[in-house]
């Protein structure tokens, strides 16, 4: 498509008005293949970087864990391999551990992205109404974007402290017994996706917010028209008019949900935090790559984790991908 | 309106009609018009609960580092700032390396945000407005390396630092983040917008080639876009904690990683934690203050994508 319009834009012509050929003096010549060189070669120029980055600190660390995966490979001694072919995934597959961090990173995954995304939802609409203040809003709920996983962590951690939190003191206050938020599953799982839910919730809500605001108003008018209700526009007119940032945001959290790493390390105070907790129980994949890699110095079994993971990726777009294509079927 | 000789172009992929951002230039980062709903009493009342939620944990945190340890234990926890908060950050700057933290962490953040917005606006314009064999197709790369998790390739990463000698080093954090997918296409984005092709077009009637091009004409146009993927940027690297949490120490830590030691100890020293925490947010949250405006228009700007 860019063929047909590409002398219009980079002037394949030699420069100079019109009518004056450019051939006959070397000199006019040179620069007129100086110019073809620059315009040919110098977008290739301008991208460049970026992809030599990516190849070299993306594109290959990738590749090249699959091959690590199919090797026992110790810290202490990165450069012995010895070839084990597929062990490290038999291994693997009969680990209970491995299956625990799995259901983790699902369970903690959708009870993190589910209620961050529906709540984006609903402050994106509040956000959309005219309104005083509404910078004020805007920034307000970004500020939790700006703390860093550390520091969100460390905090949390204290407000869901079992002795002295605020989370239990105000369980308390309405007479519910104190709550282990860090020993017990359930309640360690939901504290850590609250640490998630609070860092992204805002900036999602803003993704949505800019697509609501490119919804033409007409459509509204057209809705009300109708007889639609506020609640009826809000399905009809407006989800399905952010529906492509919708998928995007939901693209985003699942990449971000597979990777979880930072909240449950930190959550664990220290000497649990890799193990995510004494029993695993709030273990993820990403914390179990590391215990692999780093805590028993297996780099093989890491690198089967990371590849795991990123088939784990691939499977669930596939499903995404499939689910999409059977409700339009349908519809 | 004048005529154009130049071919109106359509080839902006990823953008439906619906989303198409009304104008050119600076108002791409303005916040656009959107429906006309006053908000009600209640509209207010959850925005207020909101933002009272996305504020409270970091007031807490201030609340928290200005008390001391028994203070912070006690049930009901303290509300209300208490005296020693200089004094608590004072400590977390020398007896936790959050000093040094932090001065790693403003070179880290500081050299991978300026990577990023060269990089990216040099490539941005160059899918914008240049054109070249496989554009589309390589730009559809950038688009599809938004969704490789760089945690992935964290084994071979850190094999390949330990053998250039960059294990618990600087450089070992910032060379993989130099440049950035969502960078590229955000300038990209606003450059098409933003920059006319009589522009570009003159500057080659002229004889400019194209560096001087981008020189004089692409950078001058494309600084507000620059400016704000420089604070995102930054706020990103500065926060960025799985790969220099692995690669980095406590002898030499960015402010993620030096906060984890502080949780680690044998006797947890509540208020030192949180002035620790407070202390790394700081800075960010200064930014936040002075730029909130352009930081928010800049995250929806790069949102029109879909």
């Amino acid at each position: 498509m860019a063929t047909s319009t590409t002398k219009a834009l980079t002037g394949e012509e030699p420069p100079g008005p019109p009518g004056t050929p450019g051939g006959g003096k070397t000199a006019s010549r040179r620069s007129a293949l100086l110019h073809r060189l620059d315009v040919k070669g110098a977008p290739f120029a301008f991208v460049a970087p970026f992809f030599i980055v990516f190849a070299a600190f993306s594109f290959y660390p990738l590749v090249y864990t699959s091959w690590i995966s199919l090797h026992d490979v110790e810290l202490a001694t990165l450069d012995v391999m010895e070839w084990v072919a597929f062990d490290n995934y038999v291994e693997l597959w009969g680990d209970s551990q491995f299956w625990n961090a799995l259901q983790n990173t699902v369970t903690i995954g959708v009870l993190s992205t589910v209620p961050q995304l529906l709540m984006a939802l609903g402050l994106a609409h509040l956000l959309n109404y005219r309104m005083r203040a509404s910078l004020f809003f805007r920034v307000a709920s970004l500020v939790p974007y700006a703390t860093s996983v550390a520091a969100a962590a460390l905090v949390f951690t204290m407000i869901f402290e079992r002795d002295f939190g605020m989370i239990n003191w105000a369980l308390g206050a309405v007479g519910v017994d104190p709550v282990d938020w860090e020993a017990d599953k359930w309640p360690a799982q939901v504290a850590i996706s609250t640490i998630v839910i609070w860092r992204w919730t805002g900036y999602n809500a803003l993704l949505y917010l800019a697509a609501m605001q490119a919804i033409p108003a007409d459509r509204y008018e057209a809705a009300s028209l109708d007889g639609a209700s506020r609640w009826k526009q809000f399905t009809h007119v407006t989800v399905p008019g952010i529906r492509s940032t919708i998928v995007f945001t939901i693209v985003l959290s699942t990449i971000g949900a597979t990777q979880l790493f930072g909240e449950p390390l930190i959550f664990g105070q220290g000497p649990n935090g890799v193990t995510g907790g004494a029993d695993n129980q709030y273990q993820t994949l990403g914390l179990l790559l590391y215990e692999e890699g780093w805590k028993n110095y297996q780099m093989g079994r890491s690198a089967t984790v990371a590849w795991v993971m990123f088939l784990l990726l691939v499977l669930a777009f596939a499903a995404q991908r499939l689910i999409r294509r059977l409700r339009s079927r349908t519809s | 309106m004048t005529t154009h000789s130049l071919p109106v172009r359509t080839d902006t992929p990823a953008r439906t009609p619906a989303e198409k951002p009304a104008g050119r230039g600076r108002r791409l980062l303005r916040q656009r018009a959107g429906r006309q709903h006053h908000a009600g009493p209640l509209a207010y009342v959850l925005l207020v609960i909101m933002a009272v939620l996305s504020i409270f944990p970091l007031y807490w945190t201030m609340v928290a580092a200005s008390t001391d340890n028994t203070r912070v234990s006690q049930t009901p926890p303290p509300f209300l700032p208490g005296p020693n908060l200089f004094s608590n950050l004072a400590r977390a700057w020398d007896e936790a390396a959050m000093g040094k933290a932090m001065i790693n962490s403003l070179i880290v953040a500081g050299v991978i945000a300026l990577s990023t917005v060269m990089f990216a606006t040099l490539a941005g314009f160059a899918f914008a407005k240049l054109r070249f064999k496989g554009r589309n197709v390589l730009l559809m790369l950038v688009i599809g390396t938004m969704m490789v998790p760089p945690q992935l390739g964290v084994v071979p990463l850190f094999m390949m630092m330990s053998e250039l000698g960059w294990s618990q080093q600087l450089p070992a954090v910032i060379f993989p983040t130099l440049v950035s997918a969502v960078g590229v296409f955000f300038m990209r984005q606003y450059l098409s917008e933003a920059l006319p092709d009589e522009l570009v077009e003159a500057g080659r009637v002229d004889g400019a080639h194209s560096l001087r091009i981008f020189w004089s004409i692409v950078l001058p146009v494309a600084r507000p876009a620059m400016a704000v993927l420089f604070m995102i940027t930054f706020v990103h690297a500065w926060n960025d904690f799985f790969w220099p949490f692995v690669v980095l120490d406590m002898t030499n830590p960015t402010v993620p990683v030096a906060l984890t030691q502080l949780s680690a100890g044998y006797v947890r020293d509540q208020s030192l934690i949180m002035a620790g925490a407070l202390l790394g947010t700081l800075p960010l949250l200064a930014m936040f203050v002075v730029f909130g405006r352009q930081i928010v228009s800049g995250i929806m700007a790069g949102a029109v994508k879909g």
